[in-house]
């Protein structure tokens, strides 16, 4: 090593397992963190609350316009204005991208439960399924495709938004950006851009495969 | 609830360069030129590309990548290469990030008008360029007018985030106040974000109401959502 600044793949190498606070692994694995605690509960929320509003129709537009809101409400200041009640910790992140998460993955759970066919329900109810188990067994399967969809933006969106936490400390790789920004140097940003978008593919491509192996007969109705 | 007080009760706050109604004109400034410049660039392309189905499948593989982009990483990735001479630096990733959202709805929306409807307006002989202006995109509107308003938040969230690497606009309250432990300044300033953000979404949907065609609103759109 020169006296010179490091090239990329040193600073990578210098920094991917420090053993102390904020080496580009700790980093990932808080970004990891803060990125799937919402995803995962955004959905198991927004099942339930999708369900209400399919079974009792007068609540769907306003349980829509509340989350519609709050969609439109930046996540910086959210996180600022959450801090006096969560202080410092990751959940400042988390609460707000689950809210973010529930408004995109709400409308999915109803638009997916109204893409079940009528006679699809009528032929279950024929059958003697009890409504617990036609919903699970008929309705939640043929609303899988469309509440994946859903949760693919939410799953890519919330990994690219964890960034942003970064202001307020808590950013996972975000924090890459921060320190790049107050030491200007560039490997940092390139590290941190390049492992976040990477992140997001990934969890794309795991969804797109789950969507594959939940509803193979999308698939065979293709073949034929 | 004092720090509002504070911040919204002092004379200081509300006059000068960093001064309330200085701040939220520049965050207004900033928005509007950012959504103009992606205007400028997405809805000519998502037309072409919507009338002429080319390139459909490009568009949307695109837009879903921009959507992994993080705004804080590429503000920074900028301003470290362009400097901060000009806004210039941040103004390229806000409009970079603004314009996927419009791309995207603009896109579907004018490929979604029911072919029936298209082949009856060919059949009155209007030309193509007639049928794109007074038939695809009145029916189309509802959803250029959604991905306008993604947008629109999308650059609203990122102008306040772009006040970390200098510019000016409503985020300076936070971050300034955040970095000085000027919770005031702090609390005042996101109220202010929020509250504009919040007007923006009425302004967008009264544009929406006047704009639209009611023989167009009736029919049920599925919006398409998505946070860059």
């Amino acid at each position: 090593m020169g006296d010179g600044p490091p090239t990329l793949w040193e600073w990578i190498a210098r920094n991917w397992d420090t053993g102390r606070v904020g080496s580009i692994r700790d980093l990932l694995g808080d970004h990891l963190v803060m990125s799937l605690v919402p995803i995962v509960a955004g959905l198991l929320l927004a099942l339930p609350l999708g369900l209400a509003s399919v079974r009792w129709r007068w609540l769907y537009q306003p349980t829509a316009g509340v989350f519609n809101v709050i969609y439109a409400l930046p996540s910086l200041p959210v996180f600022m204005l959450l801090i006096s009640v969560t202080g410092l910790s990751q959940l400042t992140v988390i609460i707000p991208l689950t809210f973010y998460a529930m408004a995109v993955l709400i409308p999915a759970v109803v638009d997916g439960l109204g893409a079940v066919p009528e006679h699809v329900r009528q032929s279950a109810v024929a059958m003697g399924f009890t409504p617990l188990r036609r919903l699970v067994q008929v309705e939640l399967p043929i609303a899988t495709p469309v509440v994946l969809a859903g949760l693919r933006v939410v799953a890519v969106s919330s990994i690219s938004l964890v960034s942003v936490g970064a202001l307020i400390g808590q950013g996972g790789l975000g924090m890459l950006f921060t320190r790049a920004y107050q030491n200007p140097f560039l490997p940092p940003v390139i590290v941190g851009i390049a492992l976040i978008v990477l992140l997001a593919l990934v969890a794309d491509g795991l969804l797109v495969l789950a969507q594959r192996l939940l509803t193979p007969w999308v698939r065979a109705r293709r073949a034929t | 609830m004092s720090w509002l007080t504070d911040f919204f009760g002092d004379p200081a706050n509300w006059s000068g360069p960093d001064g309330i109604p200085a701040r939220l004109l520049e965050h207004l400034e900033f928005s509007a030129l950012a959504l103009v410049l992606a205007m400028l660039v997405a809805v000519p392309l998502g037309l072409l590309i919507g009338h002429t189905g080319k390139g459909g499948l490009l568009v949307v593989v695109t837009a879903n990548l921009a959507r992994a982009l993080p705004t804080l990483g590429l503000l920074v990735l900028f301003v470290l290469l362009l400097g901060t001479a000009s806004i210039l630096p941040v103004i390229i990733p806000l409009v970079l990030l603004a314009v996927p959202p419009i791309l995207v709805n603009t896109f579907e929306g004018i490929r979604g008008v029911d072919p029936e409807l298209r082949d009856a307006a060919y059949g009155m002989g209007l030309t193509g360029g007639q049928v794109l202006g007074r038939v695809l995109v009145p029916v189309a509107l509802p959803l250029i007018l959604l991905g306008l308003r993604l947008s629109a938040i999308q650059v609203v969230a990122t102008t306040t985030v772009a006040a970390y690497t200098g510019l000016g606009g409503l985020g300076r309250f936070v971050i300034d106040g955040f970095a000085t432990k000027d919770y005031a300044g702090v609390v005042g300033g996101s109220v202010l974000i929020v509250l504009f953000a919040l007007v923006v979404q009425i302004v967008f949907m009264l544009v929406q109401r006047a704009t639209v065609s009611p023989g167009v609103s009736q029919r049920l759109i599925t919006p398409k959502k998505g946070r860059l």
